[in-house]
């Protein structure tokens, strides 16, 4: 800062980008301060940290610092979008691709207890570049179509890297190795429940919406009630329905025949079926309320009976907000769907449990991260649905 | 022909229209005329049955408008607002094409009386009828407002505050259009306004209520010269009475034989315009044309004798 006029020109010089120095920060920190990966003799016992230069081979080593040195320089430096994208994006697959690289590296010959896992520092460099790609994506306000098409190459970015084989030495895949069957079918039964959950609760949730918007009485009490049953903790709803449902299973031998009982796949849907009702209800409510009072005086006086208005112009108005209610649902169920297996629901909640009570953090992880990534997916699909069915005036904004 | 007998409207113990009886005659604009909250608009909401009577009854042309379904009833009438309540998710085409499609018209039916309105409406049916209302100015969205409420070629339409939000350059060019298509297609037209000008302008007759109750109804010259109550007195203004009266005539009605020097002014302009020539220009008779022609004079005598107050 010799020159005093040239900061009388802020544009024109080189400036900080003020996020840029907290992820310049972060990488630095995770880089020094966190192991890379984690080296565990079998999988129950805690990991032996690595560092890059000790978890990677000295060539891949070398060029994965070199990049990581230049990006905590780059990320400093206010640049337009799209190299920050790119940055982003490149970072994260190298660091991907980096520790799959470690986990054959660091696997010794012939060992099939050993275990490989991405250390701390992997996760926070890896979260570091997922934050510059996220926020130049959010300042490059990309519309609906060019976000799933991120969204679409993203995934199959995923899938190419679990078939190609790249990652097979890490923990995570390991667990998934040994039980692949347990993995899809779970991961069946947790759609299922998420999904079906939610399909049930639109069926019922948003007439019930249209019901409460009619008459204010039935509003007041029905959103009352769901207000109440939102604010039960969910391992508590879960538990409280095994007494009732496995007397009705008992009382009613037809019912238990279809699989209804107090544990299981039955009190799992029922569950979130209530969870999902307060939102979807709420959401059909508040969107039908702010239809403008002039279409439907309008709709009124051309001689649109009550059917014919709600069809042709309250529910394709209150559209976008039902939507947010759905993608609201949905999210939350995928992750309350976890707590299932405590009560034999089933789930990626199993691995979870299991992996809690054999203390072995990779098996968590095989429930959590394909938990994440469904809910993730599916916010993101939501989302763009919701912005292309919302009124031209909103999007233009 | 509207026929309302003695139609009430109350909630819980306050009449908001209170045993109004008045006849509309086919092929004429009637306009009722009050502030805000004379019970106008329920009134005009009373003839579609938007607003149910608590008692009294509505005939058009001799039917009681009780004796069919209200949704049937209001698919004869077009029904226009303020603000005109355009569908926001609906192309203009199809917001045109609402009563029609309910009508069960066919689709190329449909069509071409999209297309025909929009010309009438001077909107290129090309350029507009795929557009969205939110990409249309006000006027022109009023415009589609008002062409929606004719598409189903209905003999009687409502309006209810139909130009209250439109600049004053757009709403005369509005009135104007509505003027024009009333004669050609001959609807019979009940017009809500607060807008004692605008109701002066517009109706052959003219409604004044005020607290639920039916003033005065009759036609402008009338209601100008011979107020029934201070109330419409001051609806009118006082200060504006004898200008008002001249602008209900066309100076055709008070052309006299004889010369005058100066410019001519159209025998189709209305008294107060000649009067404003004959005071701008500092002279006391204008010569008159029609269609090129001189065919005689008008006087500022006349035009004294014709603002004074009628006896």
């Amino acid at each position: 800062m010799t020159q005093g006029v040239g900061t009388a020109l802020p544009k024109r010089t080189i400036g900080l980008d003020k996020l840029g120095v907290v992820i310049a920060l972060i990488l630095a920190a995770a880089w020094l301060l966190l192991p890379f990966a984690d080296f565990k003799p079998n999988r129950i016992l805690p990991g032996e940290p690595r560092s890059i230069f000790s978890a990677l081979p000295p060539i891949y080593a070398a060029i994965l610092a070199v990049g990581l040195g230049l990006s905590i320089f780059a990320s400093l430096i206010r640049t337009s979008a799209i190299p920050r994208l790119l940055l982003g994006f490149i970072g994260v697959v190298a660091l991907v691709l980096a520790i799959g690289v470690a986990g054959h590296y660091l696997t010794p010959e012939g060992d099939n207890l050993a275990r490989i896992a991405p250390g701390a520092g992997f996760w926070v460099l890896v979260g570091a570049y997922a934050l510059l790609a996220a926020d130049s994506l959010t300042r490059l306000r990309l519309g609906p179509w060019p976000r799933l098409a991120i969204l679409a190459l993203v995934v199959v970015g995923i899938c190419a890297l679990l078939w190609s084989g790249a990652w097979d030495e890490l923990s995570i895949l390991k667990e998934y190795a040994s039980r692949h069957e347990a993995f899809w079918r779970e991961g069946q039964i947790h759609i299922l429940l998420a999904f079906g959950s939610l399909i049930v609760a639109c069926i019922v949730g948003i007439p019930l919406g249209i019901a409460c918007y009619r008459s204010k009485r039935l509003r007041t009490i029905v959103l009352n009630v769901l207000n109440a049953v939102q604010t039960i903790p969910s391992i508590a709803l879960f538990g409280l329905l095994i007494a009732p449902l496995g007397a009705l299973a008992a009382a009613m031998p037809g019912l238990a025949a279809i699989g209804v009982s107090g544990i299981g796949v039955a009190p799992a849907m029922l569950a979130l079926f209530l969870y999902s009702l307060l939102p979807l209800v709420a959401n059909t409510v508040v969107g039908l309320l702010g239809v403008p009072e002039d279409a439907n005086d309008a709709a009124m006086g051309m001689g649109m009976t009550d059917g014919q208005r709600l069809v042709a112009v309250e529910l394709p108005l209150a559209f976008p907000v039902i939507l947010t209610g759905i993608r609201i649902v949905l999210v939350q169920n995928i992750g309350i769907a976890t707590i299932a297996a405590l009560i034999g629901g089933g789930g990626f909640g199993v691995f979870v449990f299991q992996g809690i009570g054999q203390t072995a953090m990779d098996l968590v992880l095989l429930g959590a991260v394909p938990t994440v990534g469904l809910a993730f997916v599916s916010a993101v699909i939501l989302d763009a649905f919701v912005e292309m069915t919302s009124p031209r005036e909103a999007a233009n904004d | 022909m509207i026929e309302i007998a003695e139609i009430s409207k109350t909630y819980g113990n306050s009449a908001v229209v209170d045993r109004v009886t008045m006849k509309v005659e086919p092929h004429t604009i009637t306009v009722i005329v009050g502030t805000s909250g004379s019970g106008k608009t329920t009134l005009l909401r009373m003839i579609n049955r938007l607003v149910e009577p608590s008692s009294g009854t509505i005939r058009i042309d001799g039917e009681d408008t009780r004796t069919v379904p209200a949704y049937e009833l209001r698919r004869r009438m077009g029904y226009a607002i303020q603000g005109h309540g355009l569908f926001p998710h609906r192309t203009v085409g199809q917001n045109i094409g609402t009563v029609p499609k309910l009508l069960g018209w066919d689709k190329a039916l449909i069509a071409r009386r999209v297309d025909e309105l929009l010309e009438l409406f001077q909107l290129d049916p090309g350029e507009y009828r795929d557009r969205m209302p939110s990409e249309l100015s006000g006027g022109q969205q009023q415009r589609i407002g008002v062409a929606r409420a004719l598409a189903a070629e209905p003999n009687i339409l409502l309006m209810d505050e139909p130009f209250g939000a439109l600049d004053p350059i757009i709403r005369a060019q509005a009135q104007q259009n509505l003027l024009d298509i009333q004669k050609r297609f001959g609807t019979t037209i009940v017009l809500v306004t607060h807008d004692m000008e605008e109701a002066i302008h517009l109706g052959d007759r003219i409604a004044v209520m005020d607290d639920g109750q039916l003033l005065q109804y009759a036609a402008p010259e009338e209601i100008i010269a011979r107020p029934a109550t201070d109330f419409i007195d001051e609806l009118i203004g006082t200060g504006e009475r004898p200008f008002r009266l001249l602008s209900l005539a066309s100076i055709r009605a008070a052309v006299e034989p004889g010369e005058a020097d100066g410019a001519s002014i159209s025998a189709d302009a209305t008294l107060r315009d000649a009067f404003a020539e004959l005071l701008w220009s500092g002279r006391t008779a204008l010569p008159v044309e029609d269609r090129g022609k001189r065919i005689g004079r008008v006087t500022l005598a006349e035009l004294k004798r014709r603002a004074a107050r009628p006896r």
